[in-house]
């Protein structure tokens, strides 16, 4: 009896503690909400007051108009446009795109299949920052740089994506496919009415990831689009941080509107988002 | 006889028309892996051989052979982006996963299970926001009357430094914001290879009197040895790439104390144009990165076999 009143007490001791680190974990973010809505004065005062006693949600129609009025080179409402559009259709390139090469390695026997698949998993081994140079040079010589093209096109190999969507076609019988081609159905149409919709869950994760990783890319964006009426999110936050350096009530109402999307679409597409996650990180 | 023939040639096509239909499939995809990838992965490894400046134009390269790779080393901005990055490698990586490793079992051996999910989404937030974004809010934390100076104040430092002003602290503060962003990322893979962890062992352990901390050494760390080679492996490859971070919060100062790899990578090549000598630095990450994954896959492929 003694013992399980000692367990409990130990259970609960623990859940205290990983509370304080969670609390401790997130107080960046909270802090970053409370100053939003604080005045310039107030931001820094010590002790913190966690809820704004003067509440001044100003700073969110502060920050959205700057730019339309002044001849400040930055513009958030439009920066925040321009994130939406490459972050849209770069995802649906990018699924549709490796939907089409994952379905074709799983199900497709063609030749040269083993060697493309292979050409595909050492695309893997090169990163980015290596191919940065030659892809601005490309870029520039078709000028496309300062076209919102540079940062989309890159998304048509999404080769995380082929591979996780090549084990979800994998794992759809064959005799789904037969069936709809005694139908008369081509490969296209077999694809997209009968593959896709059977693969729904693994493309709302690739789908989630995608969108993430491209809402919040940074390094690419900063290197080709120098144009500010073309910035994403990243690039204007950063420009504006720079300008408005010590108004951190204004930088913070900046963050979290920069933040917002990010934690709806988390929250949202939360189970599908894990599970993109696991199917990596579990067969290492 | 001639049946056969026409039946040959029917199969033939057919294969053809598969192979075509196949083909359209990756057309797409395949399009980027050349165009995006490998294209540019050979222009990179020639462009390192030569002194190219972006201001002359695409044509006169100016090969240098492997000039670029001697003269790296004598250069301070160099050995330092290194010296920085490797740092970075070597505290981020063991003590995040240390910290991930023992809150994952404590969340998923002592909390209820509704607290362990909330706790864990709530730990993951850092990783799904923009760099830039977490930047700014860590610049402000930072900053000379910020919550974390003052913090340090109430702790009883009694003049704290301005933290990314200077030459000691800036890696340092760099460094707490990656761990602090990436935990919440290892602790989920670390909870999902927990769940995955056989009970019996467990119980059997419970049943010889085992403490939680014997279990935790005994059990729980030998079994996760996967999960944590994993871990270690995306964490090297990640801290390796290190660029937002430094670019926002300090611009790789104050001096060389916050250079990276990756940040010498884009100001020698995008500032100064200097894109010969950015590509001999990119070639050297990648090779870094290559070694990283031949170790992953020597292990992973022994692990297959025994």
């Amino acid at each position: 009896m003694k013992k399980k009143g000692n367990k409990r007490m130990a259970h609960l001791a623990i859940t205290g503690g990983v509370a304080i680190v969670t609390l401790m974990m997130v107080i960046p973010f909270i802090w970053m909400v409370s100053a939003s809505f604080k005045t310039e004065a107030d931001v820094m005062k010590i002790p913190i007051d966690w809820i704004p006693g003067y509440f001044y949600p100003d700073n969110y129609l502060k920050v959205l108009s700057i730019g339309t009025a002044s001849s400040t080179n930055y513009h958030f409402p439009l920066a925040y446009w321009n994130s939406v559009k490459v972050a849209v259709i770069s995802t649906l390139t990018a699924v549709i795109s490796a939907s089409m090469a994952g379905y074709a390695f799983a199900k497709l026997k063609f030749k040269g299949s083993n060697v493309l698949f292979i050409l595909y998993l050492a695309q893997l081994m090169v990163p980015s920052q290596l191919t940065l140079i030659p892809r601005f040079v490309v870029f520039s010589g078709l000028g496309m740089t300062n076209s919102h093209w540079s940062l989309i096109l890159p998304k048509i190999v999404a080769v995380s994506s082929i591979f996780m969507l090549r084990q979800a076609f994998l794992s759809v019988p064959d005799e789904l496919r037969e069936a709809a081609k005694i139908d008369g159905a081509g490969e296209y149409r077999t694809f997209f009415k009968v593959m896709m919709p059977l693969a729904k869950p693994t493309i709302a994760a690739t789908a989630t990831v995608q969108f993430l990783e491209v809402w919040n890319s940074y390094l690419d964006p900063l290197v080709f689009i120098s144009n500010w009426r073309k910035w994403t999110i990243p690039l204007a936050l950063n420009q504006f941080v720079g300008a408005e350096v010590t108004q951190y009530n204004l930088t913070m109402a900046a963050c979290c509107m920069a933040v917002l999307p990010v934690f709806a679409i988390f929250l949202l597409g939360q189970k599908f988002f894990m599970k993109g996650l696991t199917v990596g990180a579990v067969k290492g | 006889m001639r049946t056969k023939k026409t039946k040959s040639r029917e199969a033939g096509q057919r294969i053809r028309r598969d192979n075509l239909i196949a083909y359209s499939f990756l057309l797409p995809s395949l399009t980027g892996v050349v165009l995006f990838s490998m294209i540019p992965l050979v222009i990179s490894l020639y462009v390192s051989l030569t002194d190219w400046n972006f201001t002359r134009g695409v044509g006169n390269w100016a090969f240098v052979g492997l000039e670029n790779f001697k003269s790296l080393w004598q250069d301070q901005w160099f050995v330092a982006s290194m010296k920085n990055t490797l740092i970075f490698s070597v505290v981020t990586v063991p003590v995040g996963l240390l910290l991930a490793l023992v809150l994952a079992v404590l969340i998923d051996g002592y909390c209820h299970r509704k607290v362990a999910g909330v706790v864990r989404v709530a730990m993951y937030m850092p990783h799904i926001c923009n760099i830039v974004a977490i930047s700014v809010v860590w610049m402000a934390l930072y900053s000379k009357y910020g919550p974390f100076t003052q913090l340090m104040r109430i702790l009883g430092w009694k003049d704290p430094p301005r933290f990314l002003a200077s030459y000691e602290w800036a890696l340092p503060a760099i460094i707490l914001v990656v761990i602090w962003a990436s935990l919440g990322y290892r602790i989920f893979v670390y909870s999902a290879a927990i769940a995955g962890l056989p009970r019996d062992l467990y119980e059997s352990a419970d049943m010889d009197g085992a403490s939680g901390v014997q279990k935790f050494f005994y059990i729980t760390i030998p079994l996760l040895k996967p999960t944590t080679f994993f871990l270690t492996i995306t964490g090297i490859i990640s801290s390796f790439k290190v660029f937002g971070y430094t670019n926002v919060m300090t611009e790789g100062g104050p001096g060389t104390s916050t250079y990276t790899l990756v940040y010498y990578i884009y100001t020698s090549s995008f500032k100064y144009y200097r894109m010969g000598y950015g590509s001999a630095i990119a070639v050297i990450l990648f090779l870094m990165l290559l070694s990283v994954t031949i170790v992953q896959w020597i292990h992973n492929s022994r692990a297959e076999k025994g």
